[in-house]
């Protein structure tokens, strides 16, 4: 990669961003081809979190691959956890008692709350504003504390199994998830003074990094990127999952396909995820968390796809089973993946400052990427 | 559309292709030389309209390789999985990254976990994968790495 560096024929300056950079929010290699400063060409290296998953997978069995898919989209790790539960659960026919259903979709929205509060802070980090990061991680730590009593765990949840949920609520759960909901609604204005309505952020990001509708299907967008752009593609809507065809809630669109709409998307998608909590939250039906499962699990022989909403978009599992008691092939498909493939299009003829912005409301995760 | 109207619609579109049961959605297994022009009409015809590649992959089934492409259509919502059947030998296909522009970054992780060559990929190099790596294939069943890999 050495005589990559420095410059080439033409002139433009070659400089590498990354794998050990601020802005990069984790080990992603990014070289760029500048003339001046404004960008010709991102190329992005990846696998410096690469550790096999797929591989490892294939000698997992169905209970135990769900613990590496923690490790993936660490910022969605329930979500995560909840497409393998769901995959097993759809090739074994598997009821999930309704109690376990509820609990599941109020732990996937407070994932994704939490994650977008990462996202927002460390974006506005990005942007060179420091405090949104102090606040966007109070409000983060409420939902981290909740998840630590239920779950055990602040980060790699594996709390999701095939059947149901592995252990009850705790007793404090409604209560604090409660107080949540309060010290949202009450900060939420907070975020829209301190960076949506403040002039210095939006003429950052708006026009910045634009892609058209039919560019980001080309590239295979998905989450937020994609309704950036005014493409419906929310999965809790068009292929629904659990109870989310139960529960009422909007797919939040923009039709910009900046950075900006971006932005936005993902705020008034937080907005939605309280509601749906609030839905919720008084209506957990009594009964059992989890389903009689057998203690060998076998998918039946035949190919399986499942895909769920992630914070960051559609995140796919594709098993090929054998009939044994672990997958003969798993694939993830992982919406950064995907989204990232979309950067060198968005930036090219763009400045280099801007690419600070687009990378920001990509909301890439490296591991999910690398897997 | 749904799967029994997509089957009719692409019994006439391909009339070679093999139609696979089993799973939520259609699945046609294909030549690999009937991809490319079969690709063209699913992306371009009106009635298809398969516009999103969600996921593209590969599987090693020891004999032979197997690509599979799930496809879908953000106007009309149908699904479509289409697979093609490669010598081990000489895994050739062509590629479809003009088509989708997804699929370039997905066949050269293709590429270099299991060694299939796009023909006429625009880049076709490791990308996942430190440099060195050309040749050895780690998602092939027959790949052991002694050194760093963990057996479970």
């Amino acid at each position: 990669m050495v005589e990559e560096l420095g410059s080439n024929t033409e002139g433009d300056l070659i400089i590498n961003v990354g794998p050990q950079h601020p802005a990069t929010h984790g080990v992603l290699h990014l070289v760029i081809t500048l003339n001046g400063e404004t960008i010709k060409k991102v190329e992005p290296h990846l696998g410096y979190i690469h550790r096999s998953i797929e591989k490892m997978c294939e000698s997992l069995t169905y209970r135990q691959f769900i613990y590496v898919t923690s490790r993936m989209d660490y910022l969605s790790s329930h979500i995560n956890n909840h497409a393998c539960a769901l995959i097993v659960e759809k090739g074994m026919q598997i009821e999930v008692p309704p109690r376990a259903q509820v609990i599941r979709v109020l732990m996937d929205e407070l994932t994704r709350i939490a994650s977008h509060e990462l996202w927002w802070g460390a974006m506005a980090m990005d942007l060179g504003a420091f405090t949104p990061f102090f606040h966007a991680f109070r409000e983060r730590e409420a939902i981290n504390e909740i998840m630590e009593e239920t779950c055990g765990a602040r980060l790699t949840m594996n709390y999701m199994v095939p059947g149901g949920v592995l252990e009850d609520l705790h007793p404090d759960f409604q209560r604090k998830v409660k107080e949540f909901i309060t010290l949202y609604k009450r900060k939420i204005a907070e975020y829209d003074d301190m960076v949506t309505g403040n002039i210095i952020f939006q003429n950052r990001m708006k026009g910045v990094g634009v892609i058209s509708a039919a560019d980001a299907i080309s590239y295979g967008c998905s989450g937020p990127t994609l309704r950036g752009c005014g493409v419906s593609c929310d999965i809790r809507k068009i292929y629904p999952y659990e109870l989310y065809d139960k529960i009422e809630f909007d797919e939040v669109l923009e039709t910009a396909g900046d950075s900006f709409a971006r932005y936005m998307v993902r705020i008034r998608e937080m907005n939605q995820s309280i509601r749906i909590i609030e839905q919720l939250i008084d209506n957990i039906p009594e009964g059992d968390v989890q389903a009689k499962t057998k203690a060998v699990l076998k998918l039946p022989k035949g190919e399986f796809y499942q895909r769920v909403e992630t914070a960051r978009g559609e995140f796919g599992i594709f098993i090929v089973s054998e009939g044994g008691t672990n997958p003969y092939r798993i694939k993830f498909r992982s919406p950064g993946f995907s989204n990232l493939s979309a950067l060198d299009h968005m930036a090219r003829g763009s400045k280099i400052g801007d690419l600070v912005a687009m990378m920001g409301t990509l909301d890439l995760v490296i591991p999910d990427i690398d897997r | 559309m749904n799967n029994e109207e997509l089957k009719t619609a692409i019994t006439t579109l391909l009339p070679t292709g093999v139609f696979e049961e089993g799973g939520d959605w259609l699945n046609v297994l294909l030549e690999p030389s009937d991809w490319l022009p079969f690709a063209l009409q699913l992306r371009h015809q009106e009635a298809h309209y398969f516009d999103y590649m969600f996921c593209l992959t590969c599987i090693d089934w020891k004999t032979h390789l197997t690509m599979v492409y799930h496809l879908s259509s953000t106007k009309y919502r149908h699904n479509l999985v289409v697979k093609a059947n490669l010598d081990k030998a000489k895994p050739d296909i062509e590629t479809v990254s003009h088509i989708w522009r997804t699929a370039e970054f997905h066949e050269r992780e293709v590429y270099e976990m299991f060694g299939v060559n796009f023909v006429h990929h625009p880049d076709l190099r490791l990308l996942i994968l430190p440099d060195g790596w050309e040749g050895k294939n780690p998602l092939r069943k027959d790949f052991d790495d002694p050194v760093n890999m963990i057996k479970l």
